[in-house]
């Protein structure tokens, strides 16, 4: 095991205001199982999952309430034991209206007396059965994006991965919940990085934080220092976004993964510290995901904490176990302020990908008329994928989506950093996100014209 | 159940957060960093100095604002650019301009090169180079007649003198002024470009303040000293010393302030190299063989024409594409 500074420079990013000062001191409380719990069966990117358990029925905690809808999705189980009250839609986190399973807490956290046991020896184990056991865990990535971790950890033949990328740069400002993680938990997490270098054989594996966490740093190192083989700390500068996949996977090992692929094509995996201790606790002790660690914060928040939450609990709840707002929010982010969604109202709940929870007081919801280009180019150096923000977006404005598909806006990350740095406050990312859905509809309106002339 | 509130707060796309950085803060360093410039003018020009920049911010401003308004456009003046505009032409014209014809290159600055094409972020040209440009072009004895700098006087010697660059093409011979007043600004010239100092302290400002990035001006000033310090190493007896070339004319200020300009100039950082590159090859080529002692605002000019061209050609790859594949 040793330490090295990143010895690739991050591309592009930006310097937010981090103020993670208000948690990243405060270890981690438990909070005390909610009386209602809203279980969405959407919390992963795929298929959602599909309902097991109707109205009435009584469950018990770690139970499947709803299984993979197909391989690219995930099992979701009771965060506690109760009735389910309710299973319809109901708007999410995300924003969106997704199936959710509403339970009943009976007080009790009884848990589910056919729960597979875990696999202590893990080491004796076949890769098959080990990410068999993550799969019915229901483990997604963590760390925000919420891919099903069997699909990443199940490489289709021919794809060798040698690289382990665990992520812990945690970029996003306010958020300290994988920082938490890494200082109170590294033992597991080093636990779960072994098992997903065991299932992928990888010989290499790199623990990327960024250099304003040198505690976790630390920590990392002291859990890593009787690992075998090619294992490294790689510092990170700090600066947003570093914990992007492909930026992260750039710094980590200088591998680029080309436009439209996937890291598994330079023979990298990236997962989160978060999930890491998930597939730990899920292998070792059988134990599937209904909780994880959120950080509550924002100046509109009373008691700014880290929480080991149960995943359904709702934000109202969340926020009261932080002594609630202070004063009525003016926005309320589900994640950090880069890429975080505003929420309506603190209705919506907590899921397998929600890292953070921010209030915003009405003072700091701060609101632009947008200006014409200045042509400054601060968007193009922030781009941590080369893209021309500025550019793209007078083509999106002019809805010219053929041009914009030539400057490669399918390649955007949607992270933030052009609008972040407009001075003429333009919706830069914004336009992306737009384009890249109306070229998406325009591909697939392509293809099956084709398919059509066949 | 408990009952959904319909209350909603502030719902919009992420980012959440932003710099805090502004066009008009922008705009604001910008004239911030033009102060310098501005007392030098001041000092070695007196009131005609003053009384130039006095009138083409005045003017600027004024049909910025009428202009905006007839075309019932927001945002008005508040972006301060027109307010750039007019100092940047001020420091731009020669001392004894008459302020009417001041107030002509101010008008054509404002409404012929930067609200026709539609005001700020629009122009191809720089406004206040693209003024400065009609001026010459329909008063060229008034833009080419320079008063003799009088440090410590109220208004500008009424000796009518030659540049330093402009002697040399005349006259030939060793120059006047010594790099010292050149880097203080003791020579003729316009009212702006002649303090070396003034000038490198403005532009390290902006350089700061991320205004400018160092690309352009370097590629600039570093073409001009390349090429005039292989002209001199060839023949040293009909050519002046690169030192003297970059000190002289309207070079620093150019590079600093006018190839600068954000709206008319690349936003990649290799385009601004390619820009900087442009500017000194044609500002050298005007200088060594032009009809004119200066060449700087039409190097610039002429580089903003080919702005589109640069950024289309210059296109940064992105991360994940490889040259040659798809």
């Amino acid at each position: 095991m040793k330490t090295v500074r990143a010895a690739f420079k991050a591309l592009g990013g930006v310097h937010p205001r981090y103020q993670k000062d208000a948690t990243a001191g405060l270890a981690i409380e438990t909070m005390p199982v909610s009386a209602r719990l809203l279980v969405s069966t959407a919390q992963h990117l795929g298929a959602p999952s599909k309902p097991l358990v109707k109205k009435g029925d009584i469950v018990a905690r770690g139970q499947p309430v709803a299984e993979a809808g197909g391989f690219v999705s995930s099992w979701v189980h009771a965060p506690t034991s109760g009735t389910v009250k309710t299973v319809g839609p109901m708007l999410t986190a995300s924003g969106k209206s997704a199936t959710v399973i509403e339970i009943e807490a009976d007080g009790q956290d009884r848990p589910h007396d056919q729960a597979p046991s875990g696999l202590p020896d893990w080491k004796a184990a076949s890769a098959k059965q080990l990410v068999e056991l993550i799969s019915g865990a229901g483990i997604i990535g963590m760390g925000g994006a919420g891919f099903p971790t069997h699909v990443k950890l199940s490489p289709p033949e021919g794809k060798k991965i040698d690289t382990l990328i665990i992520n812990g740069a945690e970029c996003e400002p306010f958020l300290t919940a994988d920082h938490r993680l890494m200082l109170e938990q590294a033992g597991k997490i080093w636990t779960g990085v072994a098992i997903i270098r065991q299932i992928l054989g990888a010989q290499h594996v790199r623990v990327a934080i960024e250099d304003n966490k040198p505690d976790a740093i630390r920590a990392m190192e002291k859990a890593l220092q009787d690992a075998d083989g090619d294992v490294e700390v790689v510092v990170l500068e700090t600066r947003y976004p570093q914990g992007a996949e492909k930026q992260l996977i750039y710094s980590a090992t200088g591998r680029v993964v080309p436009s439209g692929g996937l890291p598994m094509d330079v023979g990298a995996l990236v997962e989160n510290v978060g999930t890491a201790a998930a597939i730990a606790d899920a292998v070792t002790r059988g134990i599937p995901l209904t909780e994880r660690v959120t950080t509550v914060t924002g100046p509109a928040i009373k008691n700014p904490k880290n929480v080991l939450a149960r995943i359904g609990t709702t934000f109202a709840d969340l926020a009261a176990f932080c002594g609630g707002f202070l004063g009525e929010p003016g926005k309320l982010i589900c994640g950090g302020p880069m890429m975080g969604v505003t929420q309506g109202a603190a209705a919506a709940s907590v899921g397998k990908t929600t890292s953070g929870l921010l209030a915003i007081p009405p003072g700091g919801v701060i609101s632009y008329s947008s200006m014409p280009c200045i042509s400054c180019g601060r968007c193009v150096t922030a781009c941590p994928m080369k893209l021309l923000p500025c550019t793209l977006s007078e083509y999106l404005e002019a809805e010219n989506y053929e041009e914009a598909e030539n400057l490669n806006v399918m390649d955007c990350i949607e992270c933030g950093c052009c609008a972040y740095e407009c001075p003429a406050h333009r919706p830069l990312v914004q336009h992306m996100r737009q384009g890249k859905s109306r070229v998406m509809a325009i591909r697939k309106q392509r293809a099956a014209q084709a398919e059509k002339k066949q | 159940m408990k009952q959904e509130t319909t209350q909603t707060w502030v719902l919009s796309s992420s980012p959440h957060a932003h710099s805090g950085d502004s066009v008009q803060k922008i705009m604001l360093s910008v004239i911030l960093a033009l102060v310098p410039a501005m007392i030098a003018s001041v000092v070695f020009f007196g009131l005609n100095a003053a009384l130039l920049i006095i009138c083409c911010v005045a003017s600027c401003v004024l049909a910025e604002a009428v202009s905006r308004r007839a075309m019932r456009r927001d945002p008005g003046i508040t972006d301060l650019s027109a307010v750039v505009t007019g100092i940047l032409l001020a420091l731009n014209l020669p001392p004894g301009l008459p302020c009417w014809m001041a107030v002509i290159g101010s008008l054509f600055a404002i409404l012929v090169a930067k609200q026709v094409y539609g005001g700020l972020g629009y122009n191809m040209f720089n406004p206040a180079l693209a003024g400065r440009a009609m001026l010459m072009l329909s008063f060229p004895i008034a833009m080419t007649t320079w008063l003799a700098p009088s440090v410590g006087s109220l208004c500008a010697d009424a000796v009518t003198t030659a540049t330093p660059l402009g002697k040399f093409k005349l006259a030939g011979g060793a120059p006047d002024y010594s790099i010292l007043n050149l880097l203080i600004g003791n020579r003729p010239g316009c009212i702006g470009e002649t303090s070396a100092i003034a000038l490198l302290i403005g532009g390290a400002f902006l350089l700061w303040r991320r205004c400018i990035t160092w690309h352009t001006p370097v590629a600039f000033v570093g073409t001009v000293a390349i090429f005039s310090g292989l002209i001199y190493k060839i023949d040293p007896a009909h050519n002046l010393t690169p030192l003297y070339h970059v000190l002289s004319g309207g070079l620093l200020l150019g590079a600093l302030f006018m190839a600068t300009d954000m709206v008319t100039t690349p936003v990649t950082r290799s385009g601004r190299l390619v820009f900087g590159i442009g500017c000194g090859v044609l500002t050298m080529v005007f200088r060594k063989w032009g009809g004119m002692p200066e060449g700087v605002s039409f190097a610039i000019l002429i580089m903003n024409g080919l702005t589109p061209l640069i950024s289309k050609v210059m296109r940064p790859r992105p991360f994940g594409r490889r040259a040659g594949k798809a």
